[in-house]
């Protein structure tokens, strides 16, 4: 007879960790993303050396005992700046992803609800605002207001506006038609309370999925517009900055390019690994092809 | 001398047993029909005679197969055997086609392969295959993509790809459930031609025991992956020597025991449904055109009374689950208006709608997709009481679950549990209970019993039966299958391309069908004591 | 197929003309006086009163905005504040620049991920598979810049291969330009085709579980014409999309790699326009590189219809 795959099994949250610790790619991606949060944390109490020093006669530095990372052409620390700045990165990129979900997922559940021209509308809109990458709309905003870490959150946040509402707005349209939706609508529910109550607990889970992605392009973003002067300003660390910095150093500091680098690697690699983990758990379709 | 013979296959998928111990072959010329309720390992059995099994299996046996052992045969040797010497025809005509290439494409690809012959004398061997199984070229030219086909047609399509090579083999594995009752006839018809002519072996796989004894020569009956009784078709289903057979075939052929409808009081009308039409706009061929409608329903009026149960039968496409929808208010009727109990809800907005609301409910075909996955049993079955003006709270809002779960055979301990826990059957219960929560005077039921297994399905349509005698409810029975519509009411419409051509008494209409439409479903309704009957009187003969 | 198109390109011009004045409010009616931010606060009135002429900032709006617009379409962007030529030949000149780069990177990408894609879909749940993929999440976690500094590091510092930068222009010949453009397309292109591998691999294994996979393969097909002739083209669609959205990724990431290398190309000199807030410069720039990522969406949902016939009749 039919086949019928249910939706998402629900488990409780226990099982759910289990099963995502099974998991080699979320557990190592949980690994890397919690040092870097927990570095990020630390950073407001305490850093190996003070990043507003500027210890000149200690510049350029390969990496030793003292500075494992070795020092910046002010003499700076690079571990502590790589720890200070990934504040910066963390609250830019989770910033960004806020304002995306904040103003993309209503769209998208009120796109998918309505139909006909009110969906037609959001969606031209959501292409309009697809048409400008983060770096565009950072250019031009940097052109009107000056340079500034607000630039960067708000054009990567534009940016992923229309990123969740088509996918917010694609998971709802594969709810809707589902037949629980229409007991919901038999027993007299109301387009927004089935919206809230049977439509946003279904695709949390692929929105969660779609938000580490978003928040570790957001960390590729940020460095990008760091590095080219439209985000962070120093003196405030900032892995994009230190990597501007180094460029001109490239020959005598290799260092100074390498490890704010490979943090921005590990960051970006661990929320990848975690996103792609999370989906696996999720969906089980995919995993077994695996 | 058999053409295929499974001897001692065992497979397991993972550390799961699927299929233990199977013994079966087909002849030259013969249908062996292997019945069997979801999940017992019929599929299986065919996917490994193919070798198209999934990757985590391991099998143990023989399949024999023209001197070869087809289980321990090389991919290159099966690619030789597939589709060349055996041919299979799967469920799902919707997907089983690639949407990107012709019809044409991909009737010919197998035979380019199998007898690299050029593209065109390849084409040629397509056209007169499509001819055979019903598209002649002159109405569907070997461009066609399979979306521009209808399901029937593609089914017809998959046919013609197994067997352009008049295969000695196929396997048709339940290749007409996903069809209505007129299309499973006319390929049922098909295939028998096809093996007639080509002299195959048919594996019909099915779990409707009267298409199979409506087919079959012989027919082996599986359970949890074992054959627990092979034979004969006639003799094996009217002598029912094993339990499960009989069990089978009494609930294939089950009708509740309904007392006689009290004629004598004439109840009040509570649903009054009047000259509805409903026209959907098509996307246009061509923008300078104006836009055409499809009609799905197209002027249909009747009346339900107080308790009264009717079913409305209908080919799959003709409009019922529109017209379902347009009595349950979800969707605004084109022209026309439905009056129920004393107010026109079709022109009503969802506050006005409330109290109507309380006293319609509905219960789906499909167990597995009408209940929100995240959520437990009691906050289901309660969700129709938010139409109440004073929504019962705490205690109350819990006994009127364990109310309601009590009088579909379920208890208080399932409060707690999510769906997933149960099975098919006791979802639909579930899904039973929550529409009588409400104690409503109107349950439209969408094929409430299609998706279920025989067995299954039996208890299902007791429990309708039941609950009408003590709710005294109205029904409205949305079925494909009059076999579902006799069981359960006495009065039938039928309804054609968006019109009810047809409605008096179940009886009367089965036995003397006076409409075209009316005519076709009921000649091709399968009936398993007719088929059982026939064969035995040829056997005799 | 007709109608599909006319829709789509009727949406792809509505896209260009609501982003467009998107553009223009940005920078012409945001900053209230656009003249007075060019110039700054010391500026004196002649001067200020000259740049409003020669903006047209004395027009109204709409006269303002629908000049603007013309002139886009006859390729007059009026003239740069600080170079004091032609915007239209500055971008002219830095276009061959530009272009080259994107069109060498997407090439690049699209030739190393496919096969890749293609070849790990095939070996799935083996070790190749599991080498390949780890490489390419390494690959994904990678920014362009960084990669381009490290490229810089060892094949122009290093091994002295390549340039570390700049660009002799085309008229130095066809090879030294490519050549100067190699580094900066490998440091676009990688990350990409890493993205793209993975795209295209579970594109082709969730294609190769749909049922008409299993039709071919019941016709007797051998695995490699199925995946070939079945599953390849199925997931292309996937694979389009992706390609269609990287690229404003890769317009994006040309401007920042244009930084790292030198290349005299649009990103340099967006952002010497930004400095010297030469706006006429920058609301040009921006308005062409949106306008390509829309047509280049626009193309992506044509080929879409050459692929899948589903789409040639219906909307």
């Amino acid at each position: 007879m039919m086949e019928h795959k249910p939706l998402h099994e629900r488990e409780t949250l226990g099982d759910f960790l289990v099963k995502a610790l099974r998991n080699k790619s979320f557990l190592l991606g949980a690994v890397i993303v919690s040092v870097i949060l927990l570095a990020a944390l630390v950073s407001f109490f305490w850093t190996p050396y003070a990043v507003t020093d500027l210890p000149v006669s200690n510049r350029l530095q390969g990496p030793s005992s003292a500075h494992i990372f070795g020092t910046d052409h002010f003499g700076r620390d690079i571990f502590s700046m790589i720890m200070v700045g990934s504040r910066n990165s963390i609250a830019v990129a989770l910033v960004a992803v806020g304002i995306g979900i904040a103003v993309g997922v209503p769209v998208g559940c009120l796109a998918a609800a309505k139909g006909g021209w009110l969906d037609e509308t959001l969606m031209r809109a959501n292409d309009v605002v697809f048409a400008f990458p983060a770096l565009l709309s950072a250019v031009m905003i940097t052109a009107v207001f000056g340079p500034g870490a607000i630039n960067a959150i708000i054009a990567i946040g534009i940016f992923n506006i229309p990123v969740f509402a088509r996918v917010a707005r694609g998971a709802a349209l594969s709810i809707w038609p589902r037949e629980f939706i229409f007991a919901a609508r038999v027993a007299g529910k109301s387009s927004s309370r089935i919206t809230v109550e049977h439509i946003l607990p279904n695709i949390a889970n692929l929105l969660l999925v779609q938000a580490t992605i978003q928040f570790s392009l957001g960390i590729l973003a940020e460095a990008g517009l760091s590095y080219v002067g439209l985000g962070t300003q120093p003196p405030m660390p900032s892995w994009g900055r230190m990597l501007f910095d180094a460029q001109v150093r490239m020959v005598v500091a290799p260092h100074m390019a390498i490890f704010p680098g490979l943090a921005i690697v590990l960051t970006v690699l661990g929320l990848n690994l975690l996103g792609d983990g999370l989906r696996d758990v999720i969906d089980p379709k995919l995993r077994r092809e695996r | 001398m058999s053409l295929i013979s499974v001897e001692n296959l065992s497979l397991d998928i993972g550390d799961t047993p699927i299929l233990k111990d199977i013994d079966l072959s087909v002849s030259k010329g013969e249908v062996l029909g292997l019945v069997g309720e979801s999940g017992s390992g019929k599929s299986m059995t065919a996917l490994a005679m193919m070798q198209l099994l999934p990757r985590a299996a391991t099998t143990n046996g023989q399949i024999q197969f023209d001197g070869r052992n087809l289980l321990t045969s090389s991919e290159e040797a099966m690619c030789q055997i597939r589709g060349n010497e055996i041919g299979m025809v799967f469920q799902e005509p919707m997907t089983a086609l690639n949407p990107v290439k012709t019809i044409g494409e991909q009737v010919a690809e197998g035979v380019r392969w199998h007898k690299s012959v050029s593209r065109a004398e390849a084409e040629e061997v397509a056209r007169t295959m499509l001819d055979r199984v019903g598209l002649p070229e002159s109405r569907f030219p070997l461009t066609r993509f399979p979306h521009e086909l209808s399901g029937g047609q593609r089914q017809r399509v998959v046919i013609a790809i197994a067997c352009a090579l008049k295969p000695k083999l196929l396997i048709a594995d339940e290749p007409t459930t996903a069809l209505d009752v007129v299309l499973q006839a006319q390929i049922l018809d098909l295939l028998k031609d096809l093996i007639n002519d080509y002299e195959m072996g048919l594996l019909l796989i099915s779990h409707d025991l009267a298409v199979v004894a409506e087919m079959a020569d012989r027919i082996a009956i599986m359970r949890s992956g074992e054959i627990v009784e092979a034979g004969e078709t006639g003799a094996t289903l009217s002598e029912q020597k094993h339990p499960y057979t009989r069990q089978l075939a009494e609930a294939s052929s089950h009708r509740p025991t309904r007392s006689e409808p009290q004629k004598e009081e004439r109840q009040e009308t509570i649903l009054s449904v009047r000259d509805v039409k409903k026209h959907y706009r098509l996307p246009r061929e061509n923008i300078f055109k104006p836009p055409s409608f499809f009609k799905a329903v197209d002027g249909v009026s009747f009346d339900i009374a107080a308790g009264q149960s009717i079913s409305l039968v209908g080919r799959s496409g003709c409009g019922k689950s529109t017209l379902a929808r347009l009595i349950l208010a979800l969707d605004k009727p084109t022209e026309g208006e439905v009056e129920f109990m004393s107010g026109v809800t079709s022109q009503m907005d969802e506050t006005t709608l409330r109290p109507y609301r309380r006293n319609m409910q509905i219960v789906f075909q499909d167990p597995y997709g009408s209940f929100d996955p995240r959520h437990k049993v009691e906050r289901l079955v309660t969700e129709p009481l938010h139409l109440l003006d004073e929504k019962p709270s705490g205690k109350a809002r819990t006994d009127l679950a364990v109310e309601a779960l009590e009088s579909v055979g379920l208890s208080s301990s399932d409060l707690a549990k999510y769906p997933h826990e149960f099975s098919g059957g006791q979802r639909q219960r579930i899904s039973i209970a929550r529409a009588i929560i409400n104690k409503p005077k109107l349950i439209v039921c969408d094929e409430p019993v299609s998706a279920l297994d025989v067995s299954v399905r039996a208890h299902i349509l007791d429990l309708f039966a039941d609950l009408s005698e003590r709710l005294g409810v109205a029904y409205l029975f949305i079925t494909h299958d009059l076999n579902v519509a006799r069981a359960i009411t006495d009065e039938v419409m039928v309804m054609h391309e968006g019109l009810i051509v047809e409605r008096g008494s179940t009886e009367d209409v089965l036995s003397s069908p006076q409409s075209e439409a009316a005519k076709n479903l009921v000649s091709a309704m399968p009936v398993l004591e007719e088929a059982i009957a026939r064969r035995n009187s040829k056997l005799t003969a | 197929m007709l109608n599909y198109a006319i829709r789509r390109i009727g949406i792809g011009i509505a896209t260009l003309f609501v982003a467009s004045i998107v553009v223009f409010a940005t920078l012409e009616i945001i900053p209230g006086d656009p003249a007075q931010l060019m110039l700054g606060l010391n500026a004196t009135d002649e001067t200020l009163n000259a740049l409003r002429e020669q903006m047209g900032l004395n027009d109204p709006l709409l006269t303002r905005y629908t000049n603007w617009l013309s002139g886009f379409a006859v390729g007059d962007l009026g003239n740069s504040y600080t170079y004091s030529v032609p915007v239209s030949e500055l971008i002219g000149e830095r276009i061959l620049v530009s272009l080259p780069l994107a069109i060498f990177a997407l090439i690049l990408s699209t030739v190393i991920a496919i096969p890749v894609g293609l070849f790990s879909a095939a070996k799935r749940g083996k070790a190749a598979d599991t080498v390949t993929m780890g490489t390419a999440q390494l690959g994904v976690a990678i920014p362009n810049f960084w990669f381009a500094l490290l490229l810089v590091y060892i094949f122009a510092v290093g091994l002295r291969l390549f340039p570390a930068g700049g660009f002799p222009g085309w008229d130095a010949g066809f090879f030294p330009a490519i050549k100067a453009l190699t580094l900066p397309a490998i440091a676009l292109a990688l990350p990409q085709a890493a993205i793209l591998s993975r795209i295209t691999r579970s594109a082709i294994i969730e294609v190769l579980s749909e049922d008409y996979i299993r039709t071919a393969r019941a016709k007797g097909l051998p695995n490699r014409t199925v995946l070939w002739s079945h599953a390849m083209r199925n997931a292309m669609i996937p694979v389009l999309t992706i390609l269609g959205l990287q690229f404003s990724f890769l317009i994006a990431g040309t401007i920042i790699i244009e930084n790292v290398f030198y290349l005299p190309g649009l990103g340099r000199l967006v952002f010497q326009a930004i400095t010297q807030r030469d706006l006429i410069v920058v609301e040009s720039v921006v308005m062409l590189l949106v306008a390509t990522v829309i047509v280049v969406n626009l193309l992506v949902d044509l080929s879409y219809a050459i692929i899948d016939p589903r789409l040639r009749r219906r909307r």
